[in-house]
């Protein structure tokens, strides 16, 4: 049962091996605490939405499932996106559009088409748990990468060494392609080597 | 220059919806591979947010707008992704119908637009930009212009990216996502263009 959960954070990491939901991904880590907010938000989208599409997988029907599972996923955006406005508007004003875009992250669709809505409710949270877990500590490391690259900070700390001249192309949009290029062909060459191949 | 010829070559080149605002990524790295398809699914992209444009405007504006609709702020997102649903629901239907081979071309990359996320996100930019009806036609078709223009861009390098000895770390996406960023990175030329 633990494997439902594990599985999430390494083996089938929703972004480097499934490249699911890349367009938050790339686009609100500009720096470590844009990415854990947005992976969190996106972990409660996909547990919450997850528990009720498997409450009910006997009573939606098949053919009209994935615009059933859209609605519920934009019903449980809307709640954060509000709940972000009125306690978090800092937060909010950096996240912008890409909170209401959590609604089209393909990873939240793909875990209810592929698993919650054909399993029972224990192994559906413990599923999308991982994923959510797999999601928020990847963009964490992307944003935080970005952030000591880009400004010299962490968190908005200082980090890096007074003359450190700040990589302003890691801020920008090529810095986030090429920097999660360089992240998954780490992660690839990590899986080769333990295959040991 | 005239405002809509702005609106319309900042959203093909200054802010091209894949390369600056991360919007559509997943069709980007998923049907570039080879280069008919990514033609095809650039026009159905476009002609998907285009109709989402004319469409949404009137909802938002009439229904959802606190100033002048009914003020239902909360259901702004369940509205506008049910609008593109039936709408790629119903291009696909009339396509299927009506113009037999080119129904053929683009197969399965039809049901797919409904989950490109450069289509809600256009239908917010809009909202959030204050666009009129007729700017936000154009922003709707210019930012689906901009969408073929890189996908077919970066399928033309990933058929050629298939001659070259690749490491092996970086085989299949680790070598797009870079090849992405030094497409950003050109793009970023065009930034002095227009002043935002």
């Amino acid at each position: 049962m633990l494997k439902v959960f594990v599985k999430g954070l390494w083996k089938e990491n929703p972004v480097l091996m499934q490249l699911l939901g890349m367009c938050p991904t790339l686009a609100v880590t500009t720096s470590a605490i844009n990415g854990v907010s947005m992976g969190l938000a996106t972990s409660f989208v996909v547990v919450s939405s997850g528990i009720v599409i498997s409450l009910f997988r006997k009573l939606i029907p098949p053919q009209v499932r994935i615009p059933v599972f859209t609605i519920i996923i934009a019903t449980f955006v809307t709640i954060v996106d509000m709940v972000l406005k009125a306690g978090f508007p800092d937060i909010s004003r950096e996240l912008g559009p890409y909170v209401p875009l959590i609604v089209v992250n393909c990873l939240i669709l793909g875990r209810q088409e592929a698993f919650t809505s054909r399993n029972p409710l224990h192994l559906s949270v413990l599923d999308t748990l991982g994923m959510g877990v797999g999601f928020t500590w990847l963009l964490t490391l992307l944003g935080g990468v970005r952030e000591i690259l880009g400004a010299g900070t962490l968190m908005g700390a200082q980090v890096m060494p007074g003359g450190f001249e700040p990589l302003i192309i890691m801020l920008l949009p090529a810095g986030a392609f090429i920097t999660l290029g360089i992240l998954a062909a780490l992660y690839n060459s990590v899986n080769l080597k333990s295959e040991g191949r | 220059m005239s405002p809509l010829f702005t609106i319309f070559i900042s959203a093909v080149l200054v802010n091209n919806f894949v390369l600056y605002y991360f919007l559509g990524i997943c069709p980007f790295l998923g049907v570039s591979s080879r280069l008919e398809s990514s033609v095809g699914m650039g026009m159905a992209t476009t002609f998907v947010m285009t109709m989402t444009a004319l469409i949404t405007w009137p909802l938002y504006y009439y229904l959802i707008s606190p100033e002048t609709g009914l003020n239902l702020p909360f259901l702004e997102y369940v509205i506008f992704i049910l609008v593109i649903a039936s709408l790629v629901q119903f291009v696909e239907m009339f396509i299927r119908k009506f113009f037999q081979p080119l129904y053929r071309a683009l197969g399965i990359y039809l049901p797919l637009i409904t989950t490109n996320c450069a289509i809600l996100g256009m239908a917010l930019f809009m909202v959030i930009r204050e666009y009129n009806y007729l700017e936000s036609m154009v922003f709707g078709f210019g930012a689906g212009a901009g969408f073929t223009l890189v996908i077919v861009i970066m399928a033309g390098i990933r058929e050629e990216l298939e001659w070259v000895p690749v490491p092996r770390a970086f085989k299949g996406a680790p070598v797009v996502l870079v090849t992405a960023g030094f497409l950003a990175l050109a793009f970023m030329g065009f930034s002095g263009m227009i002043s935002p």
